[in-house]
């Protein structure tokens, strides 16, 4: 089965990020096809390349780098982005974890479109 | 290639819920501008209002004291993106003393049943 994500909470503070990976980790081991995530509202701050949690938490912003190097495309919201001060590259630097990028609402509808099923994850 | 051309014809059936007030959150506020975006591709977009969701359709809502813009009167332009199919939740319209006159667009009012029913219907549902 062909699944897009949509995840609309930022990470650590809620569950989302942490059930949504479990999910896409889990649906793929099952032969599943997770083509990609989709960062709304707070979850844009899924992708901030300054995350530092302690040595002994995981790592939430490098999971999605990873899946995103597997493969999975990793698409933050640029308006929901935007207000957050998350962007993908100022002054020449980028600013987003590698193997993420930021895109539109467009790119939601074609996974909406592509996808057997689109799940969301948040409040 | 051939598989995007092809998915450009695509139309499905995308059900958005709105859930929560209008304030408070961005939710509902955001969920308003996926519609816009999923009406402008062309999608079978409905909106379903349960709880909370259906003050977001009050009408003369002032939200200059909050000093927050407010999204009310996008509603009324949903017509013009062809977004025609909004359903109201009897109960949760009753629960907080509104009637179908206190909204500011012409809605369908259904009990949980007939809602339920048209989510079955979908191929994706959009919980916001």
């Amino acid at each position: 089965m062909k699944i897009g994500v949509q995840i609309k909470d930022g990470p650590y503070n809620h569950q989302a990020a942490d059930t949504a990976y479990q999910f896409i980790k889990a649906a793929r081991k099952k032969g599943h096809e997770v083509f990609a995530v989709f960062l709304y509202h707070d979850g844009v701050y899924n992708i901030t390349k300054y995350s530092e949690p302690p040595n002994d938490d995981r790592h939430i912003a490098n999971r999605w780098s990873e899946l995103g190097a597997e493969g999975v495309t990793i698409y933050a919201c640029i308006a929901a982005a935007k207000r957050r001060g998350i962007t993908n590259s100022k002054d020449g630097e980028q600013h987003i974890m590698p193997n993420t990028e930021i895109t539109g609402l467009g790119q939601l509808t074609d996974m909406a479109i592509v996808a057997d099923r689109l799940v969301t994850f948040g409040d | 290639m051939t598989e995007e051309i092809e998915d450009d014809e695509v139309v499905k059936k995308i059900m958005h819920i709105i859930r929560r007030a209008p304030h408070g959150t961005i939710y509902s506020y955001e969920a308003l501008e996926t519609v816009l975006i999923m009406a402008a591709y062309d999608q079978d977009v409905s909106m379903a209002f349960i709880d909370d969701g259906v003050y977001t359709l009050k009408k003369d809502q002032d939200t200059s004291e909050l000093e927050i813009k407010g999204y009310m009167k996008t509603f009324t332009a949903l017509d013009d993106y062809d977004v025609e199919k909004l359903y109201v939740d009897r109960q949760s319209l009753e629960e907080r003393g509104l009637t179908e006159d206190d909204l500011i667009v012409d809605v369908e009012v259904l009990d949980s049943a007939a809602i339920g029913k048209l989510m079955g219907e979908q191929d994706t549902i959009i919980p916001n």
